[in-house]
């Protein structure tokens, strides 16, 4: 889908250094996957990657629009996949809000989109200028009826990047809405960043099929003006497009299809990070921002011969709990700090019978190392 | 601009470095603070937990953030915006290593634009730390400033320099 220009385009990128933001990666990220068209509405923290897609699209033949709001933003990004391009928005937790209507349209209509969510401090406008990681259940169910996600959570600026390529790879892969599930730390924050050389990357085509996927569940996608007529709607339909709400078997067929696409492959979508975890005694699982001060406090416990492993869930959804569920059976206690009240602890705790020890930390302020270490500390106490 | 500045020199120098900047109305034209973190090490903070260096241009900056700086940490400031009071209390405690320059001064008397005071600072933080390197400072001013404006930076960022290494002999 990338013309000869992008292509040359990003390989003048290939190996650049960058002091860059979260935000920034998120953007390049989206170019080297293949991504041309942009659409979206402005909001803190996430205009800084609408503002770098609005640079640098017009460098690979792409699109940027800005629309009147999220809602015409997403339909747009729907349709504008349906007519063959690789397509994102972003925004954050307000404008995720809107969206959630049209992630459904897009999951039913079995459409690929990127949908990034920059996390800020919630519900409403809250402190809007403030990071957060509290719409993780929103990634999840935010959109109604039975559904399966797909939602990453990167934890570095250049695994913006990275895992934004991946996010693409997986909406094509499974013709399916993907959310990265960023938040105001990451996006705001200044790392290193290496471009990689487009020659490197693997891009999975539309409508290609990977091998190591069980088959029959995600069929090939139709694009207007080649062979049969093509009929899209959210409406529950049949195998060729066509509408049919009052068949019973109908409905089920294509739901069970539509959520065992990704569940039935959900080995080969979910990642983890999983460091010091072979004589752990407790575990701390966290993700994005404050993954970070969690993996600094559990480092500073090891050297202090506390056994503490570290778990990050790199994916999200779906949720990585079956691999929970083994570690759980040989530790004692899981920490999860997290800049919200919960929300991944709950989810944990439907997969370990070994307590969940909440540290949460709302308000706009990652944790500090200091604060997880404290935490670990209390909790290794017998 | 010069926590900007410093962490992408800190970058270009092969170390791991993180910034992160106060975001608001801070970020037009109020009051603004940037955090950066060098390390040789990957960094797990998202924010220093101590000071080793603080860099003050405002006097609401130092009075809110002085008692941040780390035991043995050293306070630069900029004596034309920040009045140093002199006891033990506000000086920070009794480790700290304070250097003033008349950056703004220098800014305004020696180069006409009041703006390159904080590549000035920068300067005189490089002679006086060692925390980055002089050359990967200028490499990094120099693809961070408009294309005008380098010479006048780099010129800017020399004079602090200079100014720094005539007292680095007091940093122990």
């Amino acid at each position: 889908m990338q013309t000869d220009r992008a292509t040359g385009y990003l390989s003048t990128l290939a190996g650049k250094v960058q002091f860059a933001l979260g935000d920034e990666a998120i953007a390049y990220g989206a170019l080297f996957a293949g991504c041309t068209f942009f659409g979206g509405y402005p909001i803190t923290p996430a205009s800084e990657v609408a503002e770098t897609m609005a640079r640098e699209l017009p460098n690979v033949d792409g699109y940027y629009v800005q629309f009147e709001d999220e809602i015409g933003s997403i339909a747009a990004v729907i349709g504008a996949s349906r007519a063959g391009a690789k397509s994102m928005t972003a925004t954050s937790g307000p404008g995720f809000s809107l969206m959630q209507e049209n992630i459904g349209y897009a999951i039913m209509t079995e459409t690929p989109c990127v949908v990034v969510d920059v996390q800020r401090s919630g519900p409403s406008t809250g402190q809007a200028t403030k990071p957060a990681q509290a719409d993780v259940l929103q990634a999840r169910w935010g959109t109604h009826g039975d559904h399966e996600m797909i939602a990453f959570a990167p934890n570095s600026v250049q695994e913006c990047l990275d895992v934004m390529i991946e996010c693409f790879n997986l909406s094509e892969r499974y013709r399916h809405p993907v959310v990265l599930l960023a938040d105001g730390e990451i996006g705001h924050l200044r790392e290193k960043l290496v471009f990689p050389d487009p020659a490197d990357l693997d891009l999975f085509p539309r409508g290609g099929f990977d091998a190591a996927d069980e088959a029959g569940l995600v069929e090939p996608m139709r694009a207007y003006g080649e062979g049969n007529a093509v009929h899209i709607t959210g409406s529950t339909h049949k195998e060729n497009g066509m509408r049919d709400v009052v068949s019973q078997d109908v409905h089920e067929r294509l739901i069970t299809r539509c959520c065992a696409k990704i569940d039935k492959n959900r080995d080969n979508i979910i990642r983890v990070e999983e460091r010091f975890m072979d004589d752990a005694e407790t575990v701390v699982v966290s993700f994005g921002a404050d993954s970070r001060p969690a993996l600094g406090a559990v480092v500073r416990a090891r050297n202090e011969g506390v056994k503490v492993g570290y778990f990050r869930p790199i994916s999200i959804w779906p949720f990585c709990g079956e691999r929970l569920t083994q570690i759980g059976k040989r530790v004692r206690k899981i920490l999860v700090p997290e800049m919200n009240l919960g929300q991944l602890a709950r989810e944990i705790e439907r997969f370990v019978s070994v307590p969940v020890v909440r540290v949460s930390k709302i308000g706009g302020v990652a944790h500090s190392v200091e604060e997880v270490y404290q935490a670990i500390i209390e909790n290794s106490r017998s | 601009m010069a926590g900007y500045v410093l962490g992408r020199a800190g970058t270009l120098a092969g170390l791991n470095a993180l910034q992160t900047q106060s975001y608001g109305s801070e970020s037009r034209g109020g009051a603004c603070k940037s955090d950066v973190i060098v390390s040789k090490t990957e960094i797990l903070e998202l924010a220093p937990s101590g000071l080793d260096v603080f860099i003050a241009m405002s006097q609401p900056a130092l009075d809110k953030y002085l008692p941040d700086i780390s035991d043995g940490g050293s306070l630069i400031y900029d004596s034309d915006l920040v009045t140093l009071n002199t006891s033990a209390d506000d000086a920070g405690n009794d480790s700290t290593y304070t250097f003033g320059i008349s950056a703004t001064d220098i800014a305004h008397k020696s180069f006409g634009h009041d703006v390159v005071a904080n590549v000035i600072m920068l300067g005189y933080m490089s002679a006086l730390t060692g925390v980055v390197s002089p050359e990967a400072l200028r490499q990094a001013i120099s693809e961070s400033v408009p294309p005008k404006t380098v010479e006048l930076n780099l010129k800017a960022f020399d004079e602090g320099f200079k100014k720094g290494e005539m007292r680095e002999g007091e940093l122990k």
